[in-house]
């Protein structure tokens, strides 16, 4: 679950009034959220850091809140506390509108063929006469962050970039270009750098060093430029420190470069929506045109608002509830999805505006209205199903399903081509490298582990194992004259015997064993 | 471990005993005998043994003992008078006198006995000269009275003294003093553990002496097997769902292709739970290749178009993806293929569970191993509701003895609405999480062939965390794997979850 770390008086001073943190606990469990920890900067510094670096730090009260990781429109204080105050009906949605310039051309990105083998699409949008405080400027960078996380799978499939409009003109170029040829100052240095050199500096920034690997090996590296020449970003790493955002920026230029175009579009809409609220237009976007490489041009930000229609019928019946058509567009307005009764029978025309990107099934609208009405306000009813119960033969136990490669195969004194068993392609460790062909190695290890126990110690299991193919039977894990296999109707269905030297001290034991293996299936 | 004491030693112990009408010490006997008290003490415990014929008492007793220093001054003298002993009539250089082993320590207090003086203004350095002829040596004489255990004749004061300048200890020493017990007899008799055939057969037993039993002992704990709690916890939950009417879902596949681990499931291929961290992925078999195409095709088209009244997630879909074998992540993998089987005949109402394992490519704490059990419920019929799903929560949570619930929204990638649910702890007076539940999205059931007008409702949550908290382990690698605890195992009662 994504975690949205808010200053506690600033979400209370938005939300119109205080909670004491037992109130806001109880209305994060209604809203899907979790209150996960209250903390300060200073608690966390002094937590990682140790407390004196945490001196000079700042004990303002932070929230930590868990939301939902498909909703995008909860990961910013902006976001949050629109969603709140809409759920408590203390606020109307606000209409996000896409607008034209007020004066000449929309801004143009242009895309260029050579990036449709790194990264071919790209979205934009532009804020204008915005007004950015401190505290709405890191707002606006943690939510980039949040998005880079979630949605964008850590930058791989969509990258953000912004940029104060007034520091570059367009139109802008979207291409790629050999690491070799592209050089610029990106941000936050004091001089310029081939894009091979920063491969390099990035290697060993604690941040960025996770994205390189997104295009270091292609041949040719993404990059925009401006109409000068001056260049934007190099996505997915860095941005170029000349348009960089400060907290004078009026006019922001966001572009969004991506491989996966659907979730391009849904994280430009959430940036856009989120933060126009602070332009002198609150809510209204300007639109840029990208033109692809074909000729074809798209204006953004899509900002789509999509009708569904549903009965208060399929609401009741999926919810268990019995609420009037009103009722029912009442709740899902509290959600955000502004609806109505069409007078048309119990008909409801749904509106799912840009921010709710996880809608897509009526199912999804069905939950919203129960959660407004509250799950636990919804009668708990018995279904009444009758069915007749039937077990499955079979036995467990507690030892593990997976070990090391080691312990099914030399400690046994077997080869492990022989032992035909799976193997695990990422395990974190070597005690995850295969699924056991035997059940051996697990008790022998579990001796080794118990061995403050008095004697005799007798262990059992009766469990499965995984096998490609049948195992043969081997007398090398056994003492030469000691063991013997076991014939069940003619058929080998095991072995037992004493435990060869060797493999008791593979094992670190020191007693002497006896083990006896069966597979049981036979008998079942 | 008592080595069996000298029968002589033992006898002549019962005769002293004899012949008093009270009791002996042990300290003294040994004493007398002129033997080591340890011996005496051994004797003590033979006879104990066999049963009451002494009486032993255990006293303890102070007693002055002379230190190593001052066995040291026992034997040659205290240190100032080994000084004034070794000035001659011409005196001796101060700075020779130090150089002596006994020289600093005695030189101060023979002068405070005003047995020498110094002449500091001696040419040569200051001189030391005797003042006295004669002295007498009384640390030593004291000091010889202990060692010959004639304390008495010292007052407290001087005992204190010495044992201030650590030449005296007061030891304390642990005696018994032997009486005679109930059933005193100067001859030894072996007493009898058991009747045997032999004596009851014979009537020798009326001889003979039969050594009492010892109530205090712990009894032989009978050799017996042991269920890990684990499993014990298990089978409660297989019996609550029997009696709930669920069957049993066929879960020995560990192994699952990612078609039905994530796609079926209606979860995109750019999922976090797909990535490498949270995923085992196998490299050998690394791919399936055999599913039902026709039901593919429809996977396929939902995830990356749309239908069934979805917009779906609209990205590429590809086989490659889905063709990846993993160790199953969770067993609603199980559910899935179950669903399935089921569409593809005319529709019955079902109720199906599962208690098996999955697993996790997880990094490893107290309270999260990669391999765990998970417990899964379903239902499938027409017409089921939110509330239904509740309903039934409230009855299987019943079962386990909690019966306080809250149900909080959450989001799961293959069921809308989610919930999670809460139960009350009364111990921790919070609310707890105590597993997951919701309703299948009709992007996965409607794929199948399932009814447009049949739900299916699910919940699940781990065996293990229940069974920590019932049998209050706090370290999950005590309680699954070969680190587990051996002793609890033994250990653990009988597994009531009501309780």
């Amino acid at each position: 679950m994504p975690t949205v770390g808010v200053k506690r008086d600033l979400l209370f001073k938005a939300l119109g009034r205080t909670y004491t943190d037992e109130e806001f606990d109880e209305l994060c469990f209604e809203f899907g959220l979790e209150l996960d920890e209250i903390t300060s900067e200073k608690e966390i510094i002094s937590r990682e850091q140790g407390d004196s670096k945490a001196s000079g730090a700042s004990d303002t009260i932070l929230y930590k809140i868990d939301v939902p990781a498909n909703r995008y429109d909860l990961l910013c204080l902006e976001g949050l506390v629109r969603g709140l105050q809409v759920f408590k009906n203390t606020l109307e949605a606000p209409r996000y509108r896409r607008v034209s310039p007020s004066s000449g051309e929309p801004q143009k990105l242009v895309i260029t063929k050579e990036t449709a083998a790194v990264r071919p699409h790209a979205v934009a949008a532009v804020l204008r006469n915005i007004t950015f405080t401190q505290e709405r400027y890191d707002s606006f960078i943690e939510l980039q962050e949040k998005l880079h996380q979630n949605i964008c799978r850590k930058r791989s499939l969509v990258a953000i970039g912004t940029h104060d409009l007034d520091t570059i003109s367009g139109p802008f170029t979207y291409t790629a270009k050999p690491p070799g040829d592209i050089s610029f100052k990106p941000l936050n240095q004091t001089k310029e750098y081939t894009a091979t050199q920063l491969m390099s500096l990035y290697k060993t920034d604690s941040h960025l060093r996770h994205y390189l690997h997104i295009i270091e090996d292609k041949p040719v590296y993404p990059v925009i430029y401006d109409s000068n020449g001056i260049v934007l970003s190099m996505p997915p790493i860095i941005n170029g420190d000349h348009s960089k955002i400060t907290l004078k920026t009026k006019n922001v230029f966001i572009e969004c470069t991506a491989t996966d175009v659907t979730k391009a579009k849904i994280v430009l809409d959430m940036m856009v929506t989120m933060f126009s609220e602070y332009c002198s237009q609150p809510f209204t976007v300007e639109e840029a045109e990208v033109v692809y490489p074909d000729g074809k041009t798209y204006k953004y930000p899509e900002l789509a608002y999509r009708k569904e229609k549903l009965s208060s019928e399929f609401i009741n019946r999926k919810v268990g509830i019995n609420e009037s058509t009103e009722k029912i567009a009442q709740l899902l307005t509290r959600m955000c999805l502004l609806s109505q009764a069409t007078g048309v029978g119990d008909e409801i025309e749904v509106e799912i505006p840009p921010t709710r990107s996880d809608i897509i099934h009526a199912c999804d609208i069905m939950e919203d209205a129960a959660m407004a009405y509250g799950f636990n306000n919804i009668p708990r009813t018995t279904p009444r199903t009758y069915t007749v119960a039937n077990q499955v033969p079979g036995f467990s136990s507690a030892c593990l399903m997976c070990c090391s490669q080691e312990d099914i195969a030399e400690k046994l004194a077997k080869k492990i081509s022989e032992t035909k068993a799976v193997h695990i392609s990422n395990p974190k460790t070597a005690e995850f490298q295969v699924a056991r062909t035997t059940l051996l190695p697990g008790l022998l290890k579990t001796i080794a582990a118990n061995r403050k126990m008095p004697l005799p110690l007798k262990l059992f299991e009766i469990s499965d194992v995984v096998l490609k193919d049948e195992t043969k039977g081997r007398h090398s894990t056994f003492f030469p004259g000691r063991c013997a296999e076991i014939f069940v109707r003619g058929k080998s269905v095991g072995r037992l015997g004493v435990l060869h030297p060797d493999v008791i001290n593979r094992f670190e034991l020191t007693m002497p064993c006896s083990a006896l293996e069966m597979d049981i299936e036979p008998f079942l | 471990n008592w080595v069996m004491a000298d029968t002589g030693v033992v006898e002549t112990l019962l005769r002293l005993i004899e012949k008093v009408d009270d009791g002996v010490d042990s300290l003294e006997v040994a004493a007398s005998l002129g033997v080591d008290h340890q011996v005496i003490v051994g004797a003590v415990k033979s006879l104990q043994a066999l049963g009451d014929i002494i009486s032993a008492e255990l006293r303890s007793s102070k007693h002055w003992e002379l230190t190593e220093e001052g066995t040291e001054i026992a034997e040659q003298g205290s240190h100032e008078a080994r000084v004034f002993s070794s000035i001659p009539l011409e005196g001796l250089a101060q700075s020779e006198l130090m150089k002596l082993s006994f020289g600093k320590i005695g030189f101060s207090k023979a002068m405070s006995n005003k047995w020498i003086r110094v002449d500091k203004s001696h040419e040569g350095g200051p001189r030391i000269f005797k003042t006295v002829e004669s002295i007498d040596d009384q640390v030593r004489e004291k000091l010889l009275l202990v060692k010959k255990a004639n304390t008495a004749q010292l007052e407290e004061k001087e005992k204190n003294e010495l044992k201030k300048r650590k030449l005296l200890s007061e030891v304390t020493v642990k005696s018994y003093w032997i009486s005679k017990g109930i059933s005193f007899s100067t001859t030894i008799t072996k007493q009898e553990t058991e009747l045997t055939p032999e004596m009851v057969a014979n009537g020798s037993w009326k001889e003979k002496k039969f050594k009492p039993y010892n109530f205090e002992a712990m009894g032989v704990a009978p050799d017996c097997g042991h269920l890990h709690p684990l499993m014990k916890v298990r089978t409660q939950f297989r019996q609550i769902f029997l009696e709930m009417g669920f069957t049993e879902m066929p879960t020995n596949n560990f192994i699952e292709s990612s078609f039905w681990n994530f796609d079926s499931l209606f979860q995109p291929q750019q999922h976090p739970a797909r990535d490498q961290h949270d995923t085992f992925f196998l490299s050998d078999p690394a791919l399936a290749h055999e599913f039902p195409q026709d039901y593919l095709e429809r996977v396929k088209k939902v995830h990356s178009e749309g239908g069934f009244g979805s917009q779906g997630y609209k990205y590429d879909w590809k086989i490659e993806e889905a063709q990846k074998n993993i160790l199953r992540t969770h067993t609603t993998a199980v559910s899935a293929r179950m669903l399935y089987k089921l569409a593809q005949q005319k529709f019955t109402p079902v109720k199906y569970f599962s208690i098996d394992r999955v697993f996790r490519n997880e990094t490893l704490d107290a309270t999260h191993l990669a391999e765990f059990h998970q417990i899964e419920g379903v239902v499938a019929d027409y017409g089921l509701t939110l509330g239904d799903l509740m309903g039934i929560l409230h009855q299987f949570f019943t079962k386990l003895g909690i019966t306080k619930l809250r149900f909080k929204p959450a989001y799961n990638p293959y069921t809308e609405p989610s919930m999670e649910v809460f139960s009350y702890h009364e111990g921790l007076k919070k609310w707890v999480e105590v597993g997951n539940s919701g309703v299948f999205r009709p992007e996965m059931l409607l794929p199948m062939g399932l009814p447009e007008d049949v739900s299916v409702i699910a919940w699940g949550l781990s065996l293990e965390r229940p069974t920590m908290i019932k049998y209050g382990i706090n370290n999950i690698r005590e309680l699954v794997g070969h680190k587990v605890n051996l002793q609890m195992v033994y250990d653990s009662p009988i597994c009531r979850l009501e309780s």
